[in-house]
């Protein structure tokens, strides 16, 4: 398969404008005569559902939380970037999109990237008129903070709660369509599979998860806004019900995988108390700007925090990147910890820990600053643990959180099934191998609101409106599968919890596919998953009814699914014999234990494509070409 | 339930306002504002029982003298209590069918008892108002009180009240009734600012201490005739009746 | 730790609940609530009994998908906090909990601890938004906002939209939710063309989905977990004044 990313073609700056000009339109009176389908409605789904309806497409909504305003992009805290230069500090959305390809370890496709840089002033615009309480300053202006190691200002933030607000902002949208009329909503609405006619994604089979019946559901073009696949550790930072199923799905019918292996693992999280453990929640990064990160220079040094004297403390960050120090970026943060405490310097009641001291500085600034900064991160900490950050230092390790990786499309958002869409966090295409911080808010609302609306059309206007029937064979069969599957997860009547699947799973992938990767602990990945997988459906406990509200059949659904994930995950991480942004393989770094990439060999977007169940998925390559940016070798030092 | 369509949204006529929630508050607020500023009102002559009989029964037939004021005040009060009792009580029916299904373990943080309480002092002032008329207004209850004329030849409410008192029951369901309409004050007050939307942070603890200081004041003034009385510090004029 | 749950079981929206008996052993004073039902949950369907069924997501405080009313508390009482925060550290070894869902006709059960909160959602169909299209904004700096009105505005939207103020309330009103949005948006310059129509519109709104009138209580914003001011509804009542005489 020639995978064509349709990139359009002039200088890098004038793509997107090009490329809006050369797409066709569909008809303003025209448009009633398509829907579209959004699934999920986070972010990028909410915000290309409204902004979808808005045009006068027809839009059915689904998602599984009970309402729009539950998805997890409610949970980002930290903000969302712009290449406003409000501040005067020399951005550009030139700079953006160094930043983010750069930090994307040159794995991300370059005129994506651009693109993303280019709206990013626009979803600020669209959201403060939306009424989206962003911090201002004292003149009224908007405020902006440096995050996540950017060297600039161009973070836009609600307090702590930027996720929620901009999502909000976007469920509030959506809201006024829905009371329009333009879009129908399905909460409690989970879709188990896609419906392919004549090759094009034109409907969906869901199961409605009040009352267990199955569903089927026609449009002229699918959108999967379904965010990540992080519950594939278990343990992570993204809500519980977070799942890959809708993708997986999509995967199954023959849309690409792409580079699933590049997971972000956000370094600063509570570290896990116990194996009841069901989420690790993050802290903020914004911590970082003002606390030091430290270990006990000695293996096993049980002593509390205030007794270990400074000369006995390793401040490794500052240590090994003086420049960036605690601001080194996630992946690099996060595997140092890893390091540390694999070395039995870590800290906590597990060992798997390292503090996070204010103590410094909050002898420089004073409690009171502090406070003004972090107060509400603090409380939440000592919520969570019944510590006092201002008098212990805090406690943090690295967890699951975003996950690059996603379903394969071209410029135009399509994947390589025409009709199905991928945006947000779904897709595969803007973040490389690692995401800078305050960019999964900025991607997901780019595509919504901006490049979906756009290029969807482009695809009605070729294919027109079909006004596909749901009595169709395609649709019987889809329906089909979908129930003997869930009848198969009925039958099984074993002994073992679905949960317990989950977590066992979650160990398999955190210890062989997590932080660290290597040949051998990969194969040996795929070897325990198969064995897991084999047990989960001989062994599995499924209790309750079908034609009811019934958790159990959902979870054992989703997790059959990542059971199924996570070897094509782990193929992928085996295949790509390199190291790069969040993807750290052990046999491939300097001597100095930093990542080397290999820019001849793996410049590509790995695109997996299913072959059948159980059996090595086929690799397709998207080779990446940069024209515009010289691929150098990252260093925060 | 598996849409969250708007399918038939409710009207939007003005005629809805004084229906909608926020108008039966703004109702409630209004009636029950002018029930106060009567019961203020009706404090201020009673209390001219300390400056004598003559005072009194002055005051008292200058009210007659006036039944176009009287009487109208005497509807709009009517109407204000039968309308505030009416109201408050579908709303406590209302109410209480919101929640169809109701908690085994009822626990409360920090609405007030009286807030919680509002139905029952309400009642209790209604009947006790009910009470009042018959005993003191129409002079149902105790038919000898029409008899009492003074030496003016007035009605003599100046003896009528201290007579009535003099019975320590009557007394008795004078002082309680009193407690539960302070009480029902003190919740209606604030709550009143509350309704008109002119609350905020800074004005709150304001508005309790209104709202205590008022319904205080108006229990001491009430409860000091009864009191006075039964301690035999206001008594009947020389020569009886 | 060990506990005796009572926890309110209820098949489906059709059949009967009723509160049922369980114990929860060995657990850590870390866990959340959550997670100590995580436990007991694993257990009951070893011993082949359908898990305790809650809505629930993020596990962080932000999400607003939990609920449970905890001995008699939405949220469990502990100040500014949800149910999936709530440690087991804030009860004593040995206490008995009653776990029942949030109670109101506008919220009926679906099962269990679950129940249907999509009124919400129909409130804020109504008008709890600023009718701006995609594309037609001006720039973000073209209208500057005192930071003071904007706090004032963000600690209004910080709302998540749980439902708490209608469990906690004895008459089930929807007013702290209400007003929450309201005020956030009010409190605008973005807000302002639609001022009127949104206050009238949510409040017949509000009133059509069937929660009860607000007396001021109070209580709801003591179980808020995002600690919202009982302020809001004044302003929303000033609002709906001032619509009215419009």
């Amino acid at each position: 398969m020639k995978l064509d990313s349709k990139t359009p073609s002039g200088p890098l700056a004038d793509k997107w404008d090009n490329h809006r000009f050369s797409i066709k339109l569909v008809n303003p009176a025209n448009k009633r005569k398509f829907t579209a389908i959004v699934v999920g409605t986070g972010l990028a789904g909410a915000s290309a559902a409204a902004s979808l309806a808005e045009l006068g497409y027809n839009v059915k909504a689904f998602c599984f939380q009970d309402s729009p305003r539950r998805a997890h992009s409610i949970g980002a805290q930290g903000g969302i970037n712009a290449a406003k230069n409000y501040q005067n500090d020399g951005d550009s959305i030139w700079r953006l999109f160094y930043d983010t390809i750069k930090g994307g370890d040159f794995r991300s496709r370059e005129a994506n990237t651009y693109r993303l840089a280019q709206v990013s002033n626009n979803i600020i615009d669209q959201c403060v008129a939306q009424g989206i309480p962003f911090a201002r300053d004292y003149g009224g202006l908007l405020a902006n903070r440096s995050f996540g190691g950017a060297q600039v200002s161009r973070t836009f933030y609600a307090r702590g709660q930027t996720g929620q607000q901009l999502l909000l902002g976007a469920y509030s949208a959506l809201q006024r369509q829905i009371g329009l009329g333009k879009v129908k909503m399905f909460p409690r609405t989970e879709m188990l599979d896609l419906v392919l006619v004549d090759g094009h994604a034109k409907g969906i089979i869901v199961r409605n998860l009040v009352t267990g019946e199955i569903e089927r559901h026609a449009a002229d073009a699918v959108v999967l806004g379904t965010g990540g696949y992080g519950r594939v550790f278990n343990l992570s930072t993204m809500g519980l019900g977070c799942n890959v199923t809708a993708a997986y799905r999509a995967y199954k019918r023959g849309a690409l995988f792409a580079n699933p292996c590049f997971t972000q693992i956000h370094p600063t999280c509570i570290p896990h108390t116990g194996d009841y453990q069901s989420k690790l929640t993050l802290m903020s990064e914004s911590l970082r700007n003002d606390g030091r990160i430290w270990v006990p220079k000695n293996k096993g040094d049980k002593r509390a925090p205030h007794d270990i004297p400074e000369n006995e403390r390793d401040y490794y960050l500052e240590r090994k990147y003086p420049s960036f120090g605690n601001l080194a970026p996630r992946d690099i943060s996060s595997r140092s910890a890893k390091e540390v405490c694999d070395d039995g310097r870590g800290v906590g009641p597990t060992g798997y820990g390292v503090y996070l001291d204010f103590s410094e500085a909050i002898g420089r600034l004073g409690q009171q600053v502090i406070r003004e900064k972090y107060g509400n991160l603090f409380e939440m900490y000592k919520l969570i643990t019944d510590e006092d950050p201002y008098e212990v230092p805090m406690r943090i390790y690295p967890a699951s959180h975003y996950t690059m990786g996603g379903l394969w499309v071209d410029y135009n958002l399509m994947s390589n099934i025409p009709g199905l869409h991928v945006i947000g966090e779904a897709n595969f295409s803007d973040h490389g191998a690692n995401r800078l911080g305050a960019s999964a808010l900025m991607q997901g609302l780019a595509d919504g609101y901006f490049i979906l609306p756009y290029t969807i059309g482009d695809y009605f206007a070729r294919v027109g409106a079909q006004n596909i029937n749901t009595d169709r064979p395609e649709f019987g069969a889809a329906e089909e599968s979908v129930r003997s599957r869930i009848e198969r997860l009925f039958a099984v009547k074993g002994k073992r919890t679905v949960e317990s699947f989950h977590k066992a799973l979650g160990l398999i992938m955190w210890e062989k596919a997590g932080l660290a990767r290597n040949d051998a602990g990969l194969k040996e990945a795929i070897s325990h998953i198969a064995a897991l997988r084999e047990e989960f459906w001989q062994d599995a406990k499924v209790l309750g009814d079908n034609n009811e509200m019934n958790q159990t059949i959902e979870r054992a659904g989703r997790v059959a699914d990542f059971l199924e994930f996570a070897e094509m995950f782990c193929y992928d991480a085996l295949n790509r014999e390199e190291s790069c942004g969040a993807h750290f393989r052990e046999e491939y770094q300097t001597e100095e234990g930093e990542a080397l990439r290999n820019d001849k060999k793996f410049a590509y977007v790995a695109a997996w494509e299913y072959t059948g169940d159980g059996v090595k998925p086929e690799l397709h390559k998207e080779e990446l070409t940069f024209e515009n940016v010289e691929l150098t070798t990252r260093s925060y030092k | 339930m598996s849409t969250v369509q708007v399918s038939s949204g409710p009207a939007q006529t003005s005629s809805m306002v004084l229906s909608s929630s926020i108008g039966k508050k703004l109702f409630m607020a209004a009636t029950g504002l002018f029930m106060s500023l009567f019961v203020l009102g009706h404090l201020v002559g009673n209390l001219q029982i300390f400056l004598g009989q003559d005072q009194l029964n002055t005051y008292a037939q200058a009210l007659k003298d006036l039944p176009a004021l009287t009487w109208s005040v005497r509807t709009v009060m009517f109407i204000c209590l039968v309308l505030h009792v009416w109201r408050g009580i579908q709303l406590y029916f209302e109410n209480r069918a919101s929640r169809p299904v109701r908690y085994h373990v009822n626990a409360t943080v920090q609405a007030s008892l009286a807030s919680r309480t509002m139905i029952f002092t309400g009642i209790g002032i209604f009947l006790y108002v009910v009470y009042h008329l018959l005993h003191y207004t129409f002079i149902v209850t105790n038919p000898q009180y029409a008899g009492l004329h003074d030496a003016l030849g007035r009605h003599d409410v100046y003896s009528m009240v201290v007579l009535g008192f003099q019975n320590g029951w009557i007394s008795a369901v004078y002082v309680l009734a009193m407690l539960c309409l302070c009480y029902h004050l003190t919740h209606a007050i604030p709550s009143f600012f509350q309704t008109l939307g002119l609350n905020n942070d800074k004005t709150r603890l304001r508005f309790d201490i209104i709202g205590w200081l008022i319904a205080t004041v108006i229990f001491i003034g009430y409860t000091m005739i009864p009191v006075a009385v039964l301690l035999k510090l206001v008594i009947l004029p020389e020569g009886g009746m | 730790m060990n506990f005796t749950l009572r926890v309110w079981r209820q098949k489906n929206a059709r059949e009967k609940g009723c509160l049922e008996t369980y114990q929860a052993r060995d657990i850590s004073e870390d866990m959340s609530f959550l997670e100590m039902l995580d436990v007991v949950n694993e257990n009951l369907v070893k011993d082949g009994i359908e898990p305790i069924h809650f809505d629930h997501d993020c596990r962080e405080g932000i999400c607003g998908a939990c609920s449970l009313v905890i001995n008699g508390i939405p949220h469990g009482g502990k100040k500014g906090c949800t149910t999936c925060e709530l440690r087991m550290r804030n009860f004593a070894d040995g206490d008995t909990i009653t776990v029942e869902p949030f109670r109101a006709g506008a919220f009926p059960v679906i099962k269990d601890l679950m129940v249907d909160r999509s009124a919400l959602d129909r409130i804020m169909q109504a008008g709890g938004f600023v009718s701006a299209n995609t594309g037609g904004a001006p720039d973000a700096n073209a209208l500057p906002i005192k930071k003071d009105t904007v706090e004032s505005a963000m600690d209004a939207a910080a709302c998540i939209g749980c439902g708490a103020c209608v469990a906690a309330c004895k008459n089930a009103s929807a007013m702290l939710f209400v007003s929450a949005k309201v005020s956030h948006l009010a409190q605008l310059p973005q807000g302002q063309v639609e001022r009127v129509e949104r206050v009238r519109k949510m409040v017949a709104r509000m009133d059509f989905e069937g929660f009860g009138n607000c007396t001021n209580y109070y209580e709801c914003e003591a179980v808020c977990p995002k600690e919202i001011s009982v302020k809001n509804i004044a302003r929303m009542n000033r609002e709906f004044l001032k619509a009215i005489t419009k």
